[in-house]
């Protein structure tokens, strides 16, 4: 399959420790700017219920569920926090100048 | 007239699936993301503070009171004893559960796992329940966690007061599940590979009110039980009185908290038996803010919320007439007006209820 490398946002549009939303192709994603000024990318919407990850709060490494406070390791997706229990989706990431680039398929 | 059907495997909840009225989008007031991420900053000072002051208060009083027995002297310090166990201990859950009190998470599940043997609520099966009332807050069939259904069991209300039902239907649920088995409901919302949790928990406990019992027998005196146990009947009264009024007399099967929750201001003591859930609509558009923070989310969208009521008794003389018309009208609630400064209520999202209120 080819890769698909998307021009998702510029370096500047995230904050340090916060994510944004990021919609293409009619799927929705995260895109996290970590305290240590590494990006990445995950499913937009938590695998516990269907809510959008984009008004959770970023706390070092791990994104927690605006809803029901479960929580993510963003750079593996894994589910670090009850209630959820199974992982999120990453996708790979890369920064090209000032803009941040996610694969999506 | 329709008659709610409340069990979780009943058809209100199956048709509230069918409809989308369950996981649903609910409104909020909108705030600046600047602003909320402030909000949802965590801190552990403010609940270690809080946490010092409720188990040293717990010791200092259980001492007073064990000093005092069997005389008529030791009532006061074991009646706010009580309190800080049988009511303190439903606002440590609840926080607790949501991560929000401490920043560090081991704080949280350490003063977690202590409320939640106090209040008598399995940490594992209250954990899942707790995410099922945010997603699907009053709606019948649901949440698992309506404190008041309609119509309302006035004598079940009353007896909750001390602690009665709740604690009964506790501890029947910590025999059951310490044998080894889960309850159908519980299955519905509880994964099961959290059932073995489930029952260890309640073994744990088992064994602690046993080793209480026993101790108890051993002195001939119920003193053990007055530090262990009882309080959670003779000190609940406070966290029925300040829970109720979150959602009681309101509107169901609706997806705004302004029309299901209620807001009411408490004096010092209360809020801090409470943890600031008296800010209760804030924290069901916001469940992310930490109990600290609540007074500042308040004042920054109250222009967005119904008036909050000035009192505990004000709210009771809000809820309770309301609660008796629904013994003879299931479909009455009391729909908290807004203020001109509000984004109005969604009557297409909502019709059928302000239809029935309006219409009355």
């Amino acid at each position: 399959m080819m890769s698909n490398w998307v021009d998702a946002c510029s370096t500047e549009d995230i904050e340090a420790e916060d994510l944004i939303r990021f919609d293409h192709g009619g799927a929705t994603y995260a895109i996290y700017h970590a305290p240590d000024g590494a990006f990445f990318c995950t499913a937009g919407r938590c695998t516990h219920e269907d809510i959008h990850l984009a008004d959770g709060l970023v706390m070092g490494h791990l994104i927690e569920c605006p809803k029901h406070n479960g929580q993510f390791d963003y750079r593996t997706g894994e589910a670090k926090r009850a209630p959820v229990c199974i992982n999120l989706k990453t996708y790979p990431v890369k920064v090209e100048g000032d803009r941040v680039l996610i694969q999506v398929a | 007239m329709t008659t709610r059907d409340y069990s979780m495997l009943g058809e209100d909840g199956r048709r509230a699936v069918e409809t989308g009225l369950a996981a649903a989008e609910w409104y909020h007031t909108e705030v600046s993301r600047k602003v909320m991420k402030d909000l949802m900053q965590r801190n552990d000072k403010a609940a270690i503070v809080d946490t010092l002051i409720l188990y040293g208060a717990m010791i200092a009083l259980a001492a007073a009171g064990i000093a005092l027995w069997p005389s008529l002297w030791s009532a006061p310090f074991w009646l706010v004893y009580g309190v800080l166990y049988g009511s303190a201990s439903d606002s440590r859950w609840h926080e607790c559960q949501h991560g929000t009190a401490f920043k560090t998470p081991w704080m949280n599940e350490v003063v977690y796992q202590i409320a939640c043997f106090m209040i008598v609520r399995n940490p594992n099966t209250w954990r899942w329940s707790h995410a099922r009332h945010h997603t699907d807050t009053y709606i019948v069939g649901r949440d698992p966690e309506i404190a008041i259904m309609r119509p309302p069991a006035f004598a079940k209300v009353i007896a909750n007061f001390f602690g009665l039902v709740d604690s009964y239907n506790g501890w029947a649920r910590m025999l059951l599940n310490a044998s080894g088995r889960i309850h159908p409901e519980e299955a519905t919302f509880v994964p099961p590979a959290e059932f073995k949790k489930v029952i260890f928990v309640a073994r744990v406990w088992v064994v602690i009110y046993a080793a209480t019992f026993a101790l108890a027998y051993m002195i001939g005196s119920i003193l053990p039980l007055m530090v262990i146990g009882l309080p959670r009947l003779y000190g609940a009264w406070h966290h029925i009185m300040t829970g109720l009024l979150q959602h009681g007399g309101l509107a169901d099967n609706v997806t705004d908290h302004r029309l299901n929750a209620r807001t009411v201001y408490m004096n010092p003591f209360s809020r801090f038996v409470y943890w600031n859930m008296n800010y209760h609509v804030e924290h069901h558009m916001f469940p992310m803010v930490p109990y600290h923070a609540l007074p500042k989310l308040h004042a920054l969208i109250k222009h967005d919320l119904p008036a909050p009521n000035p009192s505990i008794a004000h709210g009771f003389r809000e809820m309770w007439p309301a609660l008796k018309r629904q013994l003879h009208n299931e479909e009455y609630y009391v729909r908290r007006v807004l203020p001109a400064s509000a984004k109005p209520y969604r009557e297409d999202f909502h019709q059928t209820a302000l239809g029935q209120v309006a219409g009355e």
